[in-house]
């Protein structure tokens, strides 16, 4: 028997697993045989997702070519469990292998070098990541999450220090507590419904009789609070930025995605549970999404312009974009336009490449100064005390050295994009947002202005923290300019270049985001499709 | 026996709860663990109780499902409780790496200012 093409769907989960189990035979110092397998398994990984990204976005909306399915060891889906993949699990696919490749070649400059195991640690983490978005089940959802966060403990760890360990240690018990909330969720959702495949359940919940409905509605709220911790939304978001600024400048980046894990789950379940044909059911939680995420972006925005330190900002600047993604799934949920949805998805898609690039930002940025004199320069810049200002000879024409002008202009993209202003592409994300609502009546045309209100202000603060950092680091920065390794270097430059890429293509991406929206509108399309799924025995036996 | 049960899961969790909340690691650790008991009881219990029924179905012929208990709550346990061990382990490592660090077992590194 010859693997045929459909077996591809799983390569993303086997690649970075192999990968990770090789790296743990070499050595530590046999370090360039470790390096050149995680590279080759990240780059496999990214074709690997490209190629299932092309073939998911087929042009009928309602027929099979949109989503493909793997049967695990060709049981009918209801029995076993089935991987699927439909346009928003291949963008996810593809956006963690374009986090992953940049953050590999970053940690190759020397960051690998301070603990054990980073490169397998790092593969593990990709396949949990993949897995959590290729599984079709919901237990199985529960083992890949496991699977990302206990390989996301010990990425977090790498290289020590007491920073670290106590960032770790909250990250670790809160983390521990929201699977057992998990946990909780699952099984009371199988005691009401009798089934855990995604599928299945979309399916039941329409016809559900009263006294279960309420015991999944319990079992799909507890479920949900855990992802809502995975999200980071306020006010289960306090650990987020400790632990995320105290990993390395790689594991930070790619962490990047994690709080996408838990809005991709969160998203895709809302839409399949309690989506527009769920009966009684139907927009179960939008509230609480729509509530969470203005929270979020409104203690994320304060903290951006409360932080001391570009770390802590960045983190804060993840939480921004949570809350927004889920903020405007909560209002489609409720009732407005899949346009905003479209929107939401293709920002978070930049702002979570922006933010990364602004994680391995950091580190270069602050290497001269050391963190405290950084932090000692803006306090007394909130304070108006420069007394240096007089003894030092005006300057004319002040030279910027050359490393200096690259992160510099790396820095300020970063910028534009986060603070979605034109020309690049966090402009048109949020601008598909605003207009959307708009356009759109909703209900509660109070909330829609909220949100709006919001997203102006959060850009404006998030525009006004950044820009002091920067003037800080860069144009008031004494003494020479950093050491930077090329190697550090070429991976934030690619991801800025992959922002640009995505405003000059933002056509051909939005058009791709509306149909994903449209798709995740119709729960029917991912139901019956892999409810239908042929087993590979049976397409056999009738050939 | 739906009393006994349900009772045991409240005050595990109860205790579980209680401990996860004092400031010293073992504390969190042990509540953690107590925690993880109840879940997986629960997950058990969504089962439905049955007595003296095997999970397992034999091959073929006409099965009264009634007769069985339900076989994949179990299965999820099990799963659980492997998963389960695993963190609480890792994360033993990691309060014992704290303690060696920081010199004491406050959850935040350092004593409370009295």
């Amino acid at each position: 028997m010859t693997p045929g093409p459909e077996h591809l769907i799983i390569a993303p989960i086997l690649i970075p697993f192999f990968a990770g189990a090789l790296m743990l035979i070499y050595d530590e110092r046999q370090r360039r045989a470790k390096v050149t397998i995680s590279l080759v398994a990240v780059v496999a990984t990214l074709l690997c997702a490209i190629e299932l990204l092309m073939r998911s976005k087929g042009n009928n909306l309602g027929g099979d070519s949109d989503i493909g399915f793997y049967l695990l060891g060709d049981r009918a889906a209801l029995y076993g469990i089935v991987l699927v993949i439909d346009r928003l699990s291949a963008m996810m696919l593809v956006l963690t292998s374009l986090l992953a490749l940049p953050a590999a070649v970053y940690a190759c400059a020397g960051w690998h070098r301070q603990g054990q195991h980073f490169h397998s640690l790092f593969q593990f983490l990709l396949m949990g990541l993949n897995g959590a978005f290729l599984t079709g089940d919901l237990f199985n959802l529960f083992v890949f999450f496991e699977v990302l966060l206990a390989a996301s403990y010990g990425l977090l760890l790498h290289g020590g220090g007491q920073l670290r360990v106590r960032g770790g240690l909250h990250y670790i018990a809160v983390n521990l507590t929201g699977s057992l909330l998990f946990l909780i969720g699952v099984s009371l959702i199988y005691g009401a419904t009798g089934t855990l495949n995604m599928a299945q359940l979309s399916k039941m919940v329409p016809i559900l009789p009263e006294a279960q409905r309420l015991m999944l509605h319990g079992g799909a709220a507890i479920m949900g609070l855990a992802f809502l911790v995975k999200a980071g939304i306020w006010p289960l978001s306090f650990w987020l930025p400790t632990a995320y600024m105290a990993g390395a400048a790689p594991v930070s980046a790619m962490f990047a995605i994690m709080t996408k894990v838990g809005v991709y789950v969160l998203l895709r379940l809302s839409f399949l549970m309690f989506g527009g044909s769920a009966g009684e059911s139907a927009g179960f939680g939008a509230g609480v999404l729509i509530a969470g995420g203005l929270a979020t972006i409104t203690f994320g925005f304060l903290g951006v312009l409360a932080s001391q330190g570009l770390g802590r900002m960045a983190a804060h600047l993840l939480l921004v974009s949570s809350g927004t993604v889920l903020a405007a799934g909560g209002f489609v949920l409720a009732g407005a336009g899949p346009e905003i949805l479209a929107a939401a998805l293709f920002y978070m898609l930049s702002s979570t490449l922006a933010t990364s690039a602004l994680f391995l930002l950091i580190e270069p940025m602050s290497r001269e100064e050391g963190g405290i004199a950084g932090l000692l320069a803006l306090t007394a810049d909130a304070y108006g005390l420069d007394e240096r200002e007089e003894d030092r000879q005006p300057e004319v024409g002040l030279v910027i050295p050359g490393t200096l002008t690259v992160l510099g202009l790396s820095f300020s993209a970063c910028v534009i994009v986060l603070a979605g202003l034109p020309p690049l592409s966090g402009f048109v994300g949020k601008l598909g947002i605003l207009q959307g609502l708009l356009a759109g009546d909703s209900d509660t045309p109070w909330l829609a202005w909220c949100f709006v209100a919001l997203l102006i202000l959060s850009g404006f603060s998030t525009l006004i923290g950044l820009v002091r950092i920067g003037i800080q680091t860069f144009w008031a920065s004494e003494g020479d300019p950093p050491q930077i390794l090329a190697l550090e270097l070429t991976p934030i430059i690619a991801l800025i270049g992959l922002l640009v890429v995505l405003t000059v293509k933002a056509d051909v991406t939005l058009r791709y985001m509306q149909d994903t929206a449209d798709v995740m509108m119709q729960q029917s399309v991912y139901a019956d499709g892999v409810l239908g799924a042929p087993r590979a025995e049976d397409a056999e036996s009738s050939e | 026996m739906e009393i006994v049960l349900s009772a045991a899961i409240g005050i595990l969790t109860a205790s579980g709860v209680w401990l996860l909340l004092r400031p010293r690691t073992f504390q969190v650790i042990v509540g953690l663990c107590l925690l993880s008991y109840a879940v997986n009881l629960f997950i058990f219990s969504m089962g439905r109780l049955t007595l003296g029924a095997p999970p397992i179905m034999p091959r073929g012929g006409f099965i009264n499902p009634t007769a069985y208990a339900d076989p994949l709550p179990q299965a999820l346990v099990l799963t659980a409780i492997v998963i389960s061990f695993a963190t609480t382990a890792l994360f033993l490592v990691v309060l014992i790496a704290s303690r060696g660090l920081t010199g004491t077992d406050h959850v935040d590194g350092q004593e409370r200012k009295p």
